[in-house]
């Protein structure tokens, strides 16, 4: 936002300067500005471990202008936390160091960031569309009396923002009129901030320790050495015609490995129980972009189109010529793939 | 043990197999002549709902399944849809074609709502499938300062009020527990809706239906977003088929993709 408002206040001096009743103090003090933006980007952290794919808050703020805090809050961040503070871009780290926020269960955290951002007078707050941003920022925006903006994926102007409707059939460009801007963004849109190239200092943050009324419980988390889906390179991904459990992990795997690519599947393929759910691509799975994307035995429906068509380059292989996934495709292949796909992993390892 | 009286908000959309079209003045999608229903998550908060009587669940039981849905008239039809499948009763609260309502406006209706009902669980999808928000359920937590579960793929009830709920996250499940009265969001893992038979749609027809205005929840439709315009997404387009693997390698060399 510097370079706005150096662009703003030379028109305010003008303006100012035409009307001579303005002492030349008025005109200097922040009231006399338009309140310039500030973004706070909210990070995600498991453990000690920084979500790398939480970066990308950081550089979707420096779209907007203006000062970046970044904010993170769990149980003994301080680690974390001075490795988020060398991501490009920041102003400073807002740090909140309590163990009840570690798991990011919104019923405290909500209220530990609404006292973050009354302090910090932040007009912007940012946080991936992920299961943690989508969980926890509208019961933020909701107490600030504020609208969100979910899963943009361009920012037009410091209130106008472009966001995917309609499982991606349809791109709506919305302005917003609330004084801050609560906003979850699509992460495949804005690559993450490099981490190591700044050295923002870390601040404690306001701890209201509101009463958390719901508890942690357990989790289970897919375990796998494979690179993270949603912000893969490549990815593989596998739809009904893999038939069965079994034969989904026999073809998908080794194809997997030879390209070193994320494993993805259709969401007739998790409820036909081939694939874990978190596998899914999809409307109401993951949205991917990948440098590749290969569907294999994927019809190409439009739930599943809205999660992968962003990709770079999709390659397709089916039996049925007609399928729609056919019509995206920047290469295609028909055939049987329980001989193809073998046929292609033989061929990628050479 | 509380009794359950549980609220479902719905919504009608267009129906999730329609290829929306963005209209020809770029001000949102073309609906008039289009098939709408139900958005299928509130298929899964309705049958949850259902579920929970039917399988005496909750140890308190279940005193009351009421639905509702702010929309035109026609929203009309899937509230009847909804008490077929066996909500007990439906509140209609009447908005204007085309006065949409964002998530923030119906999440403080339905905090009013929920006090008037005197309601202690709200299900809710976890979006709608046209806005594709994923906001509303959150919002009406936070305004209620209720504990809420996003995305649950599993709803057990237990002693004391308490409620565990498996969610839906990245990467794989995490479970969490809180004391009613709560807001469960549904992932589409939930369950699988049931169809109304016809008796139960004939039924449903019986069902009380009450109908309300916006002013009666002291809401507006007023709008903190504005659309400036909605647009189709850049088409891509098909590169074509090859022959045989060997075709498929080289062209995604050519392509750079590998």
């Amino acid at each position: 936002m510097l370079c706005t408002a150096r662009r703003i206040v030379p028109q305010q001096l003008r303006g100012r300067l035409t009307q001579a009743t303005t002492s030349p103090v008025a005109f200097f003090s922040p009231a006399a500005l338009r309140r310039l933006a500030s973004t706070l980007a909210i990070l995600e952290q498991r453990e000690g471990k920084l979500n790398n794919g939480s970066l990308s808050a950081i550089s979707a703020a420096k779209k907007i202008g203006g000062p970046i805090h970044g904010f993170i809050a769990g149980n003994s961040i301080k680690a974390v936390a001075e490795e988020a503070a060398t991501a490009d871009g920041l102003e400073k780290i807002v740090a909140v160091d309590n163990a009840a926020y570690e798991k990011g269960l919104p019923e405290n955290f909500a209220p530990l960031l609404v006292e973050n951002i009354k302090k910090g007078g932040y007009t912007h707050v940012i946080v991936g569309h992920t299961a943690f941003g989508k969980n926890l920022l509208p019961r933020v925006a909701a107490l600030l009396d504020s609208q969100q903006i979910s899963d943009i994926t361009s920012i037009e102007s410091e209130n106008t923002f472009v966001r995917p409707i309609y499982a991606g059939n349809a791109v709506a460009t919305v302005e917003s009129s609330d004084p801050i801007k609560f906003i979850t963004i699509r992460g495949t849109a804005f690559a993450p901030a490099e981490l190591g190239k700044g050295s923002a200092p870390v601040e404690d943050g306001v701890d209201p320790k509101a009463e958390a009324i719901a508890e942690w419980v357990s989790e289970d988390l897919a375990k796998s050495d494979r690179p993270d889906l949603a912000t893969a390179g490549r990815v593989v991904a596998g739809g009904r015609g893999l038939k069965s459990k079994d034969e989904f992990d026999q073809i998908m795997q080794p194809l997997a490995d030879t390209l070193g690519a994320a494993i993805g599947a259709s969401r007739a393929a998790v409820d036909s129980g081939y694939a874990d759910n978190s596998l899914q691509v999809g409307q109401t799975g993951k949205v991917v972009a990948p440098q590749l994307y290969m569907a294999v035995g994927i019809s190409g429906a439009i739930q599943h189109l809205a999660g992968m068509k962003d990709s770079k380059v999709i390659a397709a292989i089916n039996k049925d010529p007609d399928a729609p996934i056919f019509q995206v495709a920047d290469v295609g292949l028909v055939g049987d793939l329980f001989e193809k796909v073998p046929e292609l992993t033989e061929q990628l390892k050479k | 043990m509380s009794a359950l009286r549980i609220l479902v908000p719905i919504k009608r959309v267009i129906d999730y197999a329609v290829k929306p079209r963005v209209n020809k003045a770029q001000t949102g999608v073309e609906t008039a002549g289009v098939k709408h229903s139900m958005n299928p998550f509130d298929e899964l908060s309705v049958e949850e709902s259902v579920r929970i009587r039917d399988k005496k669940r909750a140890p308190g039981g279940v005193e009351d399944i009421c639905v509702i849905s702010a929309g035109p008239p026609k929203a009309q039809d899937v509230l009847r849809t909804a008490m077929a499948m066996g909500a007990d009763r439906a509140i209609h609260v009447d908005v204007k074609e085309g006065e949409d309502l964002e998530p923030l406006a119906v999440a403080k209706l339905l905090r009013r709502a929920v006090e008037e009902e005197k309601s202690n669980l709200v299900i809710l999808g976890k979006q709608s499938i046209d806005d594709d928000a994923n906001q509303t359920g959150q919002m009406l937590a936070g305004l209620l300062g209720w504990a809420q579960a996003t995305q649950a793929s599993k709803v057990e009830f237990g002693e004391g009020d308490f409620v565990s709920v498996t969610k839906e996250v990245d990467g794989g499940v995490e479970t969490v527990r809180a004391r009613l009265p709560m807001v469960v969001t549904t992932d589409l893992r939930l369950n699988e809706p049931r169809y109304a038979s016809l008796p139960n749609i004939m039924k449903a027809k019986k069902k009380p239906m009450s109908k309300k205005t916006l002013a009666d929840f002291g809401v507006t439709a007023e709008r903190r977003l504005k659309v400036l315009k909605v647009t189709e997404p850049a088409p891509r387009q098909g590169g074509g088929k090859v022959e045989d693997v060997g075709g498929l390698v080289s062209k995604l060399k050519e392509l750079g993709a590998i």
